[in-house]
């Protein structure tokens, strides 16, 4: 199979007008005829996967991820239920959902799938796929826009997404349903009289139009927080599709724009734009985001997940998840028949996370260390200056099994393809039961041999490592 | 004919936590308690009204959310099933209930007659918003009581608190007018949340208890001040403070409802009854009463 990819990106407006009364207004006219045009150059893409990211969904607790196979309601939009109901039937890929779902873990997201009958999907979700997949012959999978995300989160969330596509082999479009500048009218209009609601904003959106058909995609998504500022209303979900869709197009700025159309609807920019991922020469960029591989911002808000730490007072606390001291951290060693993760913790060493020998995998000593943060689940065993803290062994130890997970998913194994383990811990009287414990949930039921040793320290402020010699995948 | 009048104003948040742990039978999903501390403030809400007698219930929620004015459900009748878009996992509650359509159209004459924007919502496919229903199930589980239901009008978005209160405020002495000439007897409800911080995760079991609590210090503190106004009657001064509340405490109040109610209520000067304060992911929830039958002309 070979590797998937994005075959192109589309931005379409939200409002139902498109879909419903195109003809009561010229420019709502010309938005359809340019989503029909759209939905031609995706047929003739042969993409077979439409990945949209709606404004128009929000969310709470993380992204979400619709699931439903098959989901079919009715929609009537809130302010605009005067124009008519749209009756929908989608062909959603519930296997697409539940990889993205997944792969968002891997990468540090707060995520789930949505699977219930009668969900309301969103009036932008329902206007993209209405439009751009009329006949429902392309798979789809839709993805909320989380009310609390910033950039980092928002880029994350397109790696995971195309962590799958490249996996799965698909060729995939992207879709950001969103209006440019979103201010309405706030009275009821006729609508021969619709037009941008002023003039700032109009200027505003060609500056945006000029970029995307120049393909200087990136660069509009490093404008999004002053173009939030300039013309967007001030609502909870802010201007953040141009980062997903930047992510998704991985940060590029010589992309080949095409501006299909670009009218008011009520007062707001809608417009549809089409992005080939064929270079166009435009290119140079001032790249100066954090370019984060793993979210490891604020998601921990309730307490340490697998049961609260026992406290003491005479101890200070930990946090959950404190960012170790210690030793520097090294980039894997990179040398013949290594095997490196980046969503496993880099070393403290020059080494690399494992090596294939033969039939073998050699997994170095692997810690409870996060990829990205380097914090430590659970908590340190002590602080900087040596005084011990409080910290929960189970939760270090279920870090441990997920790092050696991550290395083995790298090689193209998993956790099923451990053979033999040894465990160090530093205090064996405190821990090994709660290690015992979480060992029999997760490795115990793999079922590899295991010597446990005591041992004085480690070279960071963790309680528990293990070394690890593993199946290796046949044909890698 | 005689002069209608409204027997009580209420702060009723609309988490659809409360309705999932409640295990009513138009819920789909099971829950195995939480969020006791509210419930039982609903309980005494409505043991408070037991005994009232009304003939109908004016809701605004928040999240049926407006952008072009307010709007008015306008249809005898909404039977449907309702998803929580954000919360699907804790809330798909199978709603019937009637529209007081007459004082409906009559609040909605007269806010249009005052200058505001306003349009009746006339689209039978229309689905009822989760917090009407979570706010409603709550206050009058039995749903025996016609409502109006308003939308939240997101001016706050488009312009300022300030702007916001004005037309909340106006919108509020319209609804006012309309339920004194309109002879019925009304429960005014504002549906929304003080301090509306959310947690960004959800405990493995939602219901667990032992994870919630205000999201910060600076949330308790804003949403205590707001409840020792409303006990101690000083509406005003919660009208006085309302941009600083909403934009510190990131509250609920931007979508008009609090300023609504104390304006429908005449920005009574008689203490509110709280029948309850709690959080929920991390949010602050009073539930609340202005007994106004018990306080006519009692207002500032």
């Amino acid at each position: 199979m070979s590797e998937g990819r994005l075959v192109g990106s589309f931005i379409v407006p939200v409002h139902p007008h498109t879909v419903l009364v195109p003809e009561q207004n010229e420019g709502w006219q010309r938005l359809r005829d340019a989503f029909d045009d759209a939905a031609q150059r995706i047929k003739d893409s042969n993409a077979d996967l439409l990945v949209i990211y709606s404004t128009t969904w929000p969310s709470i607790i993380g992204h979400q991820i619709q699931a439903d196979p098959n989901p079919e309601w009715v929609m009537v939009d809130h302010d605009f239920h005067d124009l008519g109901s749209i009756p929908y039937s989608f062909n959603i890929d519930s296997e697409f959902a539940h990889a993205w779902d997944e792969a968002n873990k891997k990468r540090g997201l707060k995520s789930r799938t949505i699977n219930y009958t009668g969900f309301p999907i969103d009036v932008g979700s329902v206007v993209a796929l209405k439009l751009l997949n009329p006949d429902n012959a392309i798979p789809a999978v839709i993805v909320s826009s989380n009310v609390y995300a910033n950039r980092s989160e928002t880029t994350v969330l397109a790696k995971s997404c195309l962590d799958v596509i490249k996996a799965t082999g698909r060729k995939a479009v992207a879709v950001t349903a969103m209006s440019l500048s979103n201010r309405m009218f706030t009275t009821a209009i006729d609508p021969k009289d619709d037009k941008i609601h002023s003039l700032k904003d109009d200027e505003w959106n060609r500056k945006i139009l000029e970029f995307l058909g120049e393909g200087r995609l990136e660069d509009v998504g490093q404008l999004s927080r002053t173009i939030h500022k300039q013309i967007r209303v001030q609502k909870v979900v802010a201007f953040k599709p141009m980062w997903w869709l930047a992510g998704m197009n991985e940060n590029r700025n010589n992309l080949t724009g095409d501006v299909l159309a670009y009218e008011a609807i009520h007062g707001a920019g809608g417009a549809v734009v089409h992005l080939d991922p064929t270079p166009s020469g435009a290119g140079d960029k001032e790249y100066d985001e954090d370019d984060v591989e793993f979210f490891s911002g604020e998601r921990n808000v309730l307490d340490a997940e697998g049961g609260a730490p026992s406290f003491d007072a005479q101890i200070p606390q930990p946090s959950k998840a404190s960012t170790s001291s210690g030793p520097a951290l090294w980039e894997p060693t990179t040398g013949e028949s290594s095997v490196n993760s980046d969503a496993a913790p880099k070393p403290v060493g020059m080494y690399p996370h494992a090596r294939r020998v033969g039939d073998l995998l050699y997994l170095s000593g692997v810690g409870p260390r996060q990829p990205g943060t380097n914090a430590i689940p659970g908590g340190p065993i002590c602080d900087d200056q040596g005084a011990p803290l409080n910290y929960d062994i189970k939760a270090q130890t279920r870090a441990v099994v997920d790092n050696i997970t991550r290395i083995l998913e790298e090689a193209g194994g998993s956790i099923d393809d451990v053979l033999d383990v040894t465990s160090f811990l530093v205090d064996m009287d405190r821990d090994f039961a709660g290690y015992n414990e979480v060992w029999a949930d997760t490795l115990g039921k793999v079922g590899p041999t295991r010597t446990t040793l005591a041992i004085r320290a480690l070279p960071t402020p963790i309680a528990v490592e293990m070394k690890v010699i593993a199946r290796a995948p046949k044909g890698n | 004919m005689t002069q209608g009048e409204i027997v009580a104003g209420c702060l009723a948040p609309h988490p659809p936590h409360l309705v999932y742990a409640e295990n009513p039978p138009q819920n789909e999903p099971v829950a195995e308690g939480g969020w006791e501390q509210l419930r039982w403030g609903y309980e005494r809400l409505r043991a408070s009204l037991k005994d009232v007698e009304y003939d109908a219930i004016v809701l605004l929620s928040p999240h049926w959310q407006t952008y072009i004015g307010t709007h008015f459900l306008g249809l005898p009748n909404f039977k449907s099933l309702s998803v929580d878009p954000v919360f699907p996992n804790l809330f798909r509650y199978h709603y019937d209930l009637n529209i007081d359509v007459d004082l409906s159209t009559k609040i909605h004459d007269k806010a249009a007659e005052a200058g505001l924007t306003v349009k009746m919502m006339e689209n039978p496919d229309f689905r009822v918003d989760y917090g009407t229903i979570t706010t409603g199930h709550m206050v009058n589980p039995v749903w025996d009581k016609p409502l109006v239901v308003v939308s939240s009008n997101r001016s706050r978005d488009y312009y300022s608190v300030e702007v916001m209160q004005e037309m909340m405020i106006e919108l509020g002495r319209v609804t006012r007018e309309a339920i004194l000439e309109s002879g019925k007897k009304v429960v005014v409800i504002a549906s929304n949340s003080l301090s509306h911080r959310h947690f960004t995760t959800e405990s493995e079991i939602p219901e667990d208890m032992s994870k919630e609590h205000i999201a910060s210090h600076a949330m308790h503190l804003w949403d205590m001040r707001m409840i020792e106004y409303i006990r101690s009657g000083q509406s005003q001064r919660i009208l006085d403070e309302m941009p600083e509340f909403t934009e510190q405490a990131i509250a609920e109040s931007d979508g008009g409802g609090l300023s609504w109610l104390l304006s429908t209520l005449d920005t009574p000067s008689y203490p509110g009854i709280l029948h309850g304060y709690g959080t929920i992911i991390g949010t602050g929830n009073a539930i609340v009463e202005w007994p106004e039958r018990n306080h006519k002309g009692a207002s500032q």
